[in-house]
């Protein structure tokens, strides 16, 4: 059916060029180019007919199951059970029904079976006769010559214009997706009890039986996210430990100092390390660092955990140095020449230039470099799920494991997942915590580059 | 007072010399990094290209196979490998106890029976006669083969039996165990047994989320690009979808798969664990980047192109669509396959999905469940047996290299076709 449509768009195409070409033979002026006059007509016949198709595939499930479920809305049912029989009725229709066969649903598997060849030919029967008329139109609007380039590029540019509106689109699914689980997850557990609270201990919401009615205060002391924000930033912190001084350095060593050659071979070998995958960061840290650091530690006495937050943090870190050095040099190299020449004039070296006059100058930018690099640590997950631990410990020791939002999401979630189910919801809720946080960071970082640029330019 | 100026010089100078070392030793820690990195990868992956196979004499027995006389195509199919199986690996030892040939027969993988099975289909003449036939070995004497494993270590925190040890050193010695280029690493799907498994399920299950991510994407992003840099009015609302596009940008990739499973598997009821829900989770995230891209080189096209096409009579979108994009495409293809790049290695919205599901088919659509080869290096990392982590660098590098492929791809594309205005 679809292919039928796109087939016709474009015989309407053709049909619509040689009606221009015949009014063109009559010696009659052309409003527009010919290839106009197709594609007027053959957005003509595809549109209308797809939006129908497309809005008839998106409720004739719908209405379907609700004309099924009807025989048996008098009979008492839980909306569960209607789901099960409709589920069963479907399955049967399709031969794929295992269980015991009763009457009704063979009889409901028969009557779907008819509904759905009804909607079928009834469905090619209206696209049909939407396409004759919608074509018509079209085709008449051409013959008498009327303009046809203004409404094509006007189509055009709706288009263009919906494609632009797929960013805030997935801005609103993804606040979507997160806020009804949250709302949920806030009306079993008091939001003061997860903002504060300082047990997390997720495992323990599965202990329940599900035919239980929910019960607030089981939960008590367990979805308290103080030790998994205190782990979140902790490794964060560890991560710009290494990735600051690195970063920043190279960043001013590559900007102002560095030969053309050098600069040309190690700024994109330091951003290797930013197009390596975060999962091959895990298993170098899982499997190198943290044994690593463990048998040096236990070498100088110390007890190492082998998924220690240090391990974690670090290689993040690493991951974090080029994000840090690239974005530094960009903002080091747009100061202004005239601001190194005054301080040079005044008899200053470089590295005094470049503390005292530089670095000041470019704050703003670095700062905003920094903060992303501190949102990307935040939201980093793979490291954190493979090298650091799960359980959330509320610790400020680097040797010992702590868990991230990130990972508790992953840990939650991984695996088959029951909505309506507060642990579930738990990692919506984490989800938004952590969606907001890092929003934060990034319109301040953005912000504050953005000004910093427009200073300079 | 001049001595106190030299040493204050002096003192500047150095200064001067320790910024400048700090800087190079930057620079060094980084390239070192990158460098143990490579070489830890390298040096633990490059043994998975090979395989050991036990060269094992079988006896394709008609009695015991369950054949009769002159059997058919379909009955050799059907017939019972299983028992000769068992007693070629029984033969090994020939006063072998009970326990001892079932130990024989974890020597090598529980595919054997098949791989019996193929050498007979392949030549249905060795009926009644013995041949060499190559049997994978299990992974654990492949580790030993290759040695990764310490033998050392008392027999109870072993795998490997003593006595297990002993027949394959016989065998060694007898020039029966081989090692061949691993072609079933290439073309196996994943399998719980590490010597088995493959990347081919993962590498489809990639190639297919790409393919999807790419179809939906890149057009959906360059018409948006068009819209914002060429036709959009600057007024407030088209400032807030700069916005969203730059925070879209630096949203953690984990939030894409929360806004997969709670709206895609959730709301629109996608099957789970398929590349297709992946492609388009994948594609939400690769959005901001391409249209970024696009919209750089859609700025970078001087305007004299496009006053000259208005100065010709083009309306507003020819000028666009005839002059502008095309001159951009160069800069927006390298970004499209920058950010697939980035898209190939994603791994945490695609474990929220589904694709960590264990998977032993090689997925023919996107709508089979599938996994991905970054999901699949978190599979094997994760699990315990030893024979897995020299798959897990292997697959690494071959992640590796597909990623730098695409990256020289695109560095290929921008220097080559980009024309430098001015």
């Amino acid at each position: 059916m679809f292919i039928f449509i796109v087939l016709l768009g474009f015989t309407s195409y053709y049909f619509g060029r040689r009606k221009a070409y015949t009014i063109q033979s009559t010696n009659k002026r052309l409003t527009a180019l010919p290839q106009f006059y197709g594609y007027y007509l053959a957005i003509w016949c595809a549109i209308p007919a797809f939006i129908i198709f497309s809005l008839w595939a998106i409720f004739e499930p719908t209405i379907v199951k609700l004309l099924i479920l009807s025989d048996y809305s008098n009979q008492g049912y839980l909306d569960d059970e209607l789901n099960l029989i409709y589920e069963k009725t479907k399955a049967l229709s399709r031969g794929q029904f295992t269980g015991e066969i009763t009457p009704f649903i063979e009889a409901s598997a028969e009557k779907y079976l008819s509904l759905r060849s009804i909607a079928q030919s009834s469905k090619a029967v209206i696209v049909l006769s939407i396409i004759i008329a919608s074509v018509a139109y079209a085709y008449k609007k051409i013959s008498s010559n009327s303009r046809t380039r203004e409404p094509v590029e006007k189509f055009l540019k709706a288009v263009l214009f919906t494609a632009s509106l797929a960013a805030i689109l997935t801005t609103v699914g993804i606040v979507f997706s997160l806020i009804f689980q949250t709302i949920d997850f806030f009306k079993v557990i008091p939001l003061f009890d997860f903002v504060f609270g300082t047990h997390w201990y997720p495992a323990k919401a599965f202990v329940r039986d599900s035919s239980e009615a929910l019960d607030p205060t089981m939960y008590s002391d367990t979805f308290g996210a103080v030790p998994i924000f205190a782990g979140t930033f902790f490794i964060a912190f560890i991560a710009m430990c290494v990735a600051i001084p690195i970063g920043l350095m190279s960043g001013i060593y590559l900007a102002e100092y560095a030969s053309v050659k050098v600069r040309q071979y190690a700024k994109p070998l330091i951003e290797i390390l930013a197009g390596i995958p975060t999962v091959v960061y895990g298993f170098f840290a899982a499997l190198t660092v943290g044994p690593f650091l463990k048998e040096i530690g236990n070498s100088m006495g110390l007890d190492v955990s082998a998924e220690s937050a240090l391990a974690a943090g670090g290689v993040m870190g690493i991951m974090i140095i080029p994000f840090i050095s690239s974005l530094s040099d960009d903002v080091i190299t747009s100061v202004p020449q005239s601001l190194r020449d005054g301080s040079y004039a005044m008899g200053a070296t470089k590295s005094e230039t470049i503390k005292k006059v530089i670095f000041p100058a470019a704050l703003p930018g670095i700062v905003g470099s920094i903060l992303l690099g501190v949102s990307r640590a935040i939201g980093e997950t793979m490291i954190v799920v493979m090298a650091s631990g799960l359980a959330a410990n509320l610790t400020l020791n680097p040797l010992e494991s702590t868990s991230t939002i990130t990972a508790q999401i992953v840990v939650i979630l991984i695996g088959d997942q029951a909505f309506g189910d507060p642990k579930t919801q738990a990692a919506f809720a984490l989800g938004m915590s952590l969606f907001l946080v890092t929003l934060c960071l990034n319109i301040v970082a953005l912000r504050v580059v953005k000004k910093y640029r427009e200073k300079y330019e | 007072m001049n001595k106190n100026k030299e040493q204050l010089l002096n003192k500047r100078y150095k200064a001067e010399k320790r910024f400048r070392l700090y800087g190079q030793s930057a620079i060094f820690m980084a390239l070192l990094f990158l460098t143990i990195f490579i070489f830890k990868i390298f040096s633990t992956g490059y043994s998975a290209f090979q395989k050991t196979w036990l060269i094992v004499p079988v006896t394709f027995d008609a009695e015991l196979m369950m054949l009769e006389q002159n059997p058919s195509k379909e009955d050799l199919k059907d017939a019972d490998y299983y028992d000769i199986a068992l007693k070629s690996m029984a033969d090994l030892d020939p006063n072998a106890n009970e326990d001892q040939e079932n130990e024989l027969k974890r020597m090598v993988s529980y595919f054997f029976e098949r791989e019996i099975k193929r050498e007979l289909l392949n030549d249905p003449s060795l009926i009644g006669k013995t041949k060499d036939v190559y049997l994978t070995a299990s992974d654990d004497l492949d580790q030993v083969f290759k040695g990764n494993y310490p033998r050392d270590l008392p027999e109870d925190q072993r795998r490997v039996t003593d006595y297990q040890l002993k027949i394959f050193d016989q065998l060694v010695e007898l020039g029966k165990v081989e090692s061949k280029f691993n072609l079933s690493f290439f073309t196996y799907p994943d399998s719980r047994e590490a010597e088995l498994a493959g990347i081919a399920s993962s590498f489809m299950g990639s190639i297919f989320s790409i393919l999807v991510c790419l179809m939906i994407a890149f057009p959906v992003a360059v018409l948006a690009a068009i819209y914002l840099e060429e036709f959009a009015p600057k007024n407030r609302f088209t400032d807030f979808i700069e916005v969203n596009i730059n925070n879209l940008a630096a949203v953690p990739s984990i939030v894409f798969g929360l806004l997969g499973l709670g709206i895609l598997l959730a709301v629109f009821q996608l099957p789970r664990s398929t590349p297709l829900v992946g492609g388009i989770t994948l594609s939400l995230m690769t959005l901001p980047t391409i249209i970024i891209a696009c919209r750089a080189s859609l700025k970078a096209v001087p305007p004299s192109i496009r006053e000259a096409a208005l100065a010709m009579g083009a309306s507003k979108m020819q000028t666009t669509m005839h002059h502008t994009v095309p001159l951009s495409m160069p800069g927006t293809l390298s970004g499209t396959i920058i950010g697939l790049a980035q898209a190939l290695g994603e791994t945490a919205p695609l474990i929220l999905i589904g694709m960590v599901a264990f998977v032993n088919t090689i997925p023919g659509s996107p709508l089979d469940p599938a996994a991905s080869l970054p999901v699949q290096i978190y599979i094997w990392a994760e699990s315990a047996e030893r024979g897995f982590v020299e798959k897990v660098s292997a697959c690494i590098m071959v992640l590796l290299g597909f990623l730098i492929i695409m990256n020289l791809f695109a560095q290929i594309i921008r220097h080559k076709f980009e024309k430098k205005w001015s």
